[in-house]
């Protein structure tokens, strides 16, 4: 199977059809998890509760669409895990942070499918992900809980609110990130491709594996 | 009392502040429970099913007098038998009649995320509101006392309401009322406690029971029910009565320390990538570097690339 990765409209794929629909999967599930979530965590934002059909609602619903979100981040681990495997590269893109936040990209080292960024992003989502399950399947069921097994509830009411919040920090990275900063970045996860430009700008050895024909690492 | 008992002190999952904080020079309410005169004829807990209009459960035997293992949903009020052994060698039946203790500082409430499915009336009764209540059964992991109970079919949560419904009419707990032995008392604290330090000396000095006492928990802030117990430095023996009862430290870590650490988090991350914006702006591709890639590969045909899995 020979190729270019230049598509027809000069453009790169850069997420297949299959990668965006597993991440609007989990991104869909995590917005409303999130949101009921943030309902529980505070009174002042019970009210968001309302949006989604009253908080008794979102109680019974909240653990059903955590199984979604841990489904799609299984697919995300099939499809992704091996690339977001850490490089040599992502500890020079560490050390080059300054100069990425102040846009000068010039002097950030090539990265490759995925950057140090976006390993940091998902295998947080991936680990507190796994937390927030552990915890999230005990909460589902306190009165499953025997007393002598009391321990574990007192441990899923405190694991589960700070996973969750570590995972918000990270996602509202990711969304100004995708969205406001960095141009072209929206586009790859909606109509799946990106720019030649962007391509060797932000990804430069994904790139360039990609015109020796070299498929990216499973 | 009157109707001015059900005046509103603290609600769960409530943003601002209460109605009656504050508010009325009222007395709080409060039962005392004298261990060492009761027979366990289980008067209580018939009257709680009787006045409560509660559905009948399943009994079970375990070698004891006892109904069933610990409180249900539909089974608020239940005496606790345990054969005691004691020093000389000598057995002691413990009997504890088991409900709600009504905490000054209820775990419950504090656990409680609905607004307004748990309140605490400025008389001292913690009661759960089952309209506002989601299900979510935070209340268990916050009591220390193993009271509130899921009852699968309604989804919502249940425990005694120190019978809120006669104590706001002038009258006593249904328990208190039908009490054979007067080992059950009902009042205010101030009179209660008075009445329990004299019996516990009585204890002591009169009776032979040495660590006689009163058992009123600092550890919740006191509570509304108060026992009188034999030996109140062995309150574990009295079917599992915690000796130092407090809210479970990972619920107080959640509810205050987490939660402002969250909210600062949350704000500062929103204010954060705004600042960000502003500061350095978008990162946008150079028109100049949008050159049609160079090299062998450009000279190929327009497959499209392989996608997926290789």
């Amino acid at each position: 199977m020979s190729a270019t990765p230049i598509l027809p409209n000069g453009r790169v794929l850069r997420y297949s059809f299959h990668e965006r629909l597993v991440h609007w999967l989990a991104a869909i599930s995590y917005v409303y998890l999130m949101l009921t979530g943030l309902a529980f965590w505070s009174p002042w934002l019970f009210w968001i509760a309302t949006l989604f059909g009253g908080a008794t609602v979102s109680r019974e619903l909240h653990p059903w669409v955590g199984l979604v979100f841990v489904i799609a981040t299984i697919m995300m681990l099939d499809m992704w895990g091996r690339q977001m495997r850490e490089t040599e590269s992502d500890k020079a893109f560490w050390r080059a942070i300054p100069h990425y936040i102040r846009n000068e990209d010039e002097q950030v080292p090539s990265a490759d499918r995925f950057n140090a960024g976006q390993k940091m992003l998902f295998w947080g989502f991936f680990w507190c992900g796994i937390l927030l399950l552990l915890s999230g399947l005990i909460l589902w069921f306190p009165h499953l809980i025997p007393w002598n097994l009391r321990y574990l509830r007192y441990f899923a009411v405190i694991v589960h609110p700070a996973a969750a919040l570590l995972t918000i920090g990270l996602f509202i990275i990711h969304v100004y990130m995708g969205t406001a900063m960095e141009r072209g970045a929206f586009g790859s996860v909606i109509r799946g491709d990106v720019s030649v430009g962007w391509a060797r700008r932000y990804h430069r050895i994904w790139y360039e594996h990609l015109l020796r024909n070299v498929p990216a690492k499973k | 009392m009157s109707q001015a008992t059900l005046e509103i002190r603290r609600i769960s999952g409530h943003a601002g502040p209460a109605p009656g904080d504050g508010v009325r020079r009222e007395f709080d309410v409060c039962k005392l429970i004298d261990t060492t005169t009761c027979i366990g004829c289980k008067a209580c807990e018939v009257a709680c099913l009787e006045w409560n209009g509660l559905s009948f459960s399943e009994t079970t035997f375990d070698n004891s007098y006892q109904t069933m293992p610990e409180t249900q949903w539909n089974y608020w009020n239940l005496i606790k038998f345990n054969e005691h052994e004691r020093e000389d060698g000598t057995l002691q039946l413990l009997m504890r009649k088991d409900q709600c203790m009504h905490c000054e500082e209820p775990g419950c409430l504090v656990a409680c995320p609905a607004d307004g499915a748990i309140v605490q009336y400025v008389n001292g009764i913690v009661d759960f509101q089952q309209d506002h209540c989601i299900g979510c059964g935070y209340c268990m992991s916050g009591c220390p006392f193993n009271i509130p109970k899921f009852s699968p079919t309604a989804r919502k949560v249940f425990k005694c309401t120190l019978c809120v419904d006669r104590v706001t009419q002038g009258l006593e707990p249904a328990c208190i009322k039908s009490c054979p032995t007067g080992c059950l008392h009902f009042g205010t604290k101030t009179e209660m406690k008075q009445l329990a330090e004299t019996r516990a000396t009585q204890l002591r000095d009169q009776s032979g029971f040495a660590n006689a006492g009163v058992y009123d928990p600092p550890g919740v802030g006191g509570t509304h029910v108060v026992y009188v117990l034999h030996d109140a430095t062995n309150p574990e023996a009295y079917g599992g009565l915690p000796r130092n009862p407090h809210i479970p430290w990972t619920v107080k870590l959640w509810k205050s320390p987490l939660k402002w650490l969250g909210n600062i988090a949350f704000i500062g991350g929103l204010a954060g990538v705004f600042v960000h914006y502003l500061r350095f702006g978008p990162k946008i591709v150079p028109p100049d570097e949008e050159t049609p890639p160079q090299g062998p590969e450009s000279s190929r045909g327009n497959e499209p690339q392989q996608r997926g899995k290789p």
